[in-house]
């Protein structure tokens, strides 16, 4: 389990907007007519009325969709948080639409990175402990955890803030934080959950440089949950939920490219000394 | 995940919050303080009634004329008035029962000492020879008289402490005469200084003869009230208490259905029962101090719930990066018994330094149990895991979606 997290920036960088998907790639999620029913009291409220949908290794895919559409219920499904009704889920495959909850937690531990709108990092805690969580629960030497650590918060351009307490941080560098604690276990998918909503627009287009990077350079699959239509253009294909159903799957015709944004965007005194890495 | 990883958690998360964690641990600080300091106060008095009869002697027996009652008539122990323990009686018992080492007879007769112009109150007690070392009560200076003076009734005399003071204030009384009932006695010897007994009486203020010469020269009868005996062993002094008694019947020719005109004593049913009143007093001790370990230990659980409620988040963060249901469990139970260990770790140091502060300010006798700081730790041990399991449990049935989103 020796991931090393050297990112060599700008090596070697073909337009990402260009980026063809190669359709042999390994799916990585297979979500087959999943169904998702809640009993509140007396009423069935059916949150996902069969949703099919595979994404493949290295793909980076915006899910979007009203609040009620299912979004959020899909997101839990895949994140392993929540088992469908009907229907089965493969993660890398394993079928794990039947696991019990200390199963799905360690497929949780293994194989997803999270990455929260509300950072939910642990407050009192260094950024570096932080970033160690998701190994303590894989069982890793505090050796290999310290080490692995600190090249994830160097991936995210955070090195030196290795000490600091989230309260010591700006939103974009909690955020970065997070982003590293969600690589850390070297997972086979990242779920971002609104990874932008309490953000500014600069800080913003940062932490999506750094998932294009980390998609881009390491082809970690990315699946990010956003309202925001501009935020869902940085992915490579955009997948709208109505009603509980999948309403649209299309790639993204003109994706952004957020490396090339910063370079043009003016510099606000803010979070910015660690863009010069 | 491993143990000692749940326990560093388990530790930094208290370390984030130290003014809850101290607050928390006071409960059962002045828990495990309270019990060992109630439990050595306890034992401490136990100890010393303990010492006070082994300085008796715990091979002792009385055996007293009289009974408790006799034909429906309750009469004490050694009433003058019966005259049914004689000096025959004792020469018998010395002889013929083999478990007893020793015996002197206790005849008190209460006179007026005088000594040149001064003169003193007190009891004059005839004894044997054998009585010092029955009593284990040496002689300080000069000897007890003797066997011969037993024998033939000599007016010797061997004074205490109090009357060496008040007749002879800074000169040696070894050698001179001193008046008894105008008779003319010899002191041979002055006791060691014995103190107050449990009662507050001063146990120095007597005098010593044979009790032939009080019997024939003071008192003019040849009863006996009380007599020590000494057995020859603490095991053998139940044997002992039978075996006078059997010959006593005997001796007296009792039948079987008429009750005892005497009492056997033994002094180790008296320290029992010393004992087992000490006893008693420590264990209510120790439970009216196992009531405040009880509460602080609600105070843990209490806390705890609190905290699980608080850190809601922290624990749908933590099973969302992969904690199982377990390792949160253990993680709050370990929290807990942390909390419930440290705390009783620092009452353990509180209360025996209490224990040693008690006799400085308060003048009781504590003895520090060793028992009483191994059943604390482990007390406050199951106090962590007992008011621990419920909070942690409910941490651990939480779901992760609702835990991430509570506010």
């Amino acid at each position: 389990m020796s991931t090393t997290f050297a990112v060599e920036p700008q090596e070697f960088q073909p337009a990402v907007g260009f980026r063809t998907q190669v359709p042999e790639a390994r799916p990585v999620i297979e979500l087959d007519h999943i169904h998702k029913t809640y009993t509140m009291g007396d009423v069935e409220v059916h949150a996902l009325r069969g949703v099919s949908l595979t994404i493949r290794e290295g793909e980076f895919v915006a899910i979007m969709g009203a609040s009620g559409s299912g979004k959020s219920t899909t997101m839990n499904i895949i994140g392993c948080l929540d088992r469908p009704t009907r229907g089965t889920y493969i993660l890398d495959g394993e079928d794990v639409s039947q696991m019990s909850k200390d199963e799905r937690a360690d497929i949780r531990c293994q194989k997803i990175g999270f990455v929260f709108q509300g950072f939910n990092l642990l407050s009192r805690t260094s950024a570096l402990e932080n970033v160690e969580l998701p190994m303590l629960y894989l069982g890793v030497d505090a050796a290999t955890r310290h080490q692995r650590a600190i090249e994830a918060l160097a991936a995210v351009g955070l090195s030196g803030r290795e000490q600091n307490h989230p309260n010591q941080l700006s939103g974009g560098q909690q955020q970065r934080v997070a982003v590293a604690r969600s690589l850390v276990n070297n997972p086979a998918l990242i779920l971002a959950d609104e990874p932008t909503g309490n953000l500014d627009s600069r800080t913003s287009v940062e932490v999506m440089e750094i998932f294009q990077r980390l998609n881009r350079e390491r082809g970690i699959t990315l699946v990010l949950v956003t309202h925001e239509p501009d935020i869902a253009e940085y992915a490579d294909r955009v997948v709208v939920f109505k009603d509980g159903k999948i309403k649209s799957d299309r790639p993204v015709e003109h994706r952004r490219n957020a490396a090339e944004e910063l370079k043009n965007l003016p510099i606000i005194e803010d979070d910015d000394d660690e863009d010069e890495e | 995940m491993n143990l000692l990883m749940i326990i560093r958690v388990a530790f930094r998360a208290l370390v984030r919050n130290k003014m809850r964690a101290a607050l928390t641990m006071l409960g059962i600080i002045i828990g495990v303080a309270a019990v060992i300091a109630m439990v050595s106060i306890g034992q401490g008095a136990s100890a010393s009634v303990q010492a006070q009869i082994e300085s008796i002697g715990t091979n002792l027996l009385f055996v007293s004329a009289g009974a408790q009652n006799v034909g429906g008539v309750r009469s004490g122990t050694g009433d003058t008035g019966t005259n049914t323990l004689t000096v025959d009686d004792l020469d018998a018992i010395k002889r013929e029962v083999p478990s007893v080492s020793m015996v002197t007879p206790n005849v008190n007769a209460r006179s007026q000492l005088v000594a040149g112009n001064m003169n003193w109150n007190t009891g004059v007690t005839g004894v044997s020879e054998q009585y010092p070392e029955i009593r284990k009560w040496p002689v300080a200076t000069g000897s007890f008289f003797t066997d011969a003076d037993v024998r033939t009734a000599a007016r010797v005399i061997v004074i205490g402490q109090t009357l060496a003071d008040n007749l002879y204030p800074g000169a040696d009384p070894i050698g001179q005469d001193i008046r008894v009932m105008n008779l003319p006695f010899r002191i041979v010897g002055v006791m060691a200084r014995k103190g107050q007994d449990p009662q507050g009486r001063d146990q120095d203020d007597v005098a010593f003869a044979p009790y032939t010469t009080v019997q024939k020269k003071i008192l003019g009868r040849d009863r006996v009230q009380i007599a020590f005996v000494s057995a020859i062993s603490q095991d053998a002094t139940y044997t002992a208490q039978s075996q006078i008694t059997d010959l006593l019947r005997q001796r007296h020719k009792l039948t079987a259905s008429e009750p005892n005109d005497f009492t056997v004593r033994n002094m180790t049913d008296v320290a029992e029962a010393a004992n087992e009143t000490s006893k008693t007093m420590t264990i209510l001790l120790a439970c009216i101090a196992g009531v405040s370990l009880l509460v602080g230990g609600i105070g843990i659980m209490n806390i705890m719930l609190v905290s699980v409620t608080e850190r809601t988040r922290e624990i749908g963060i933590r099973m969302a990066i992969g904690a199982r249901s377990s390792a949160v469990r253990s993680q709050f139970l370990i929290e807990s018994i942390v909390l419930s260990l440290t705390g009783g770790a620092i009452g353990i140091i509180l209360g025996v330094v209490l224990s040693l502060v008690i006799p400085a300010f308060l003048g009781w006798p504590t003895l520090v149990s060793m028992m009483a700081i191994i059943g604390s730790v482990l007390f406050s041990a199951a106090v962590g895991i007992f008011f621990g399991y419920y909070p942690a449990r409910k941490a651990a049935s939480l779901d992760p979606i609702e835990a991430l989103r509570y506010e």
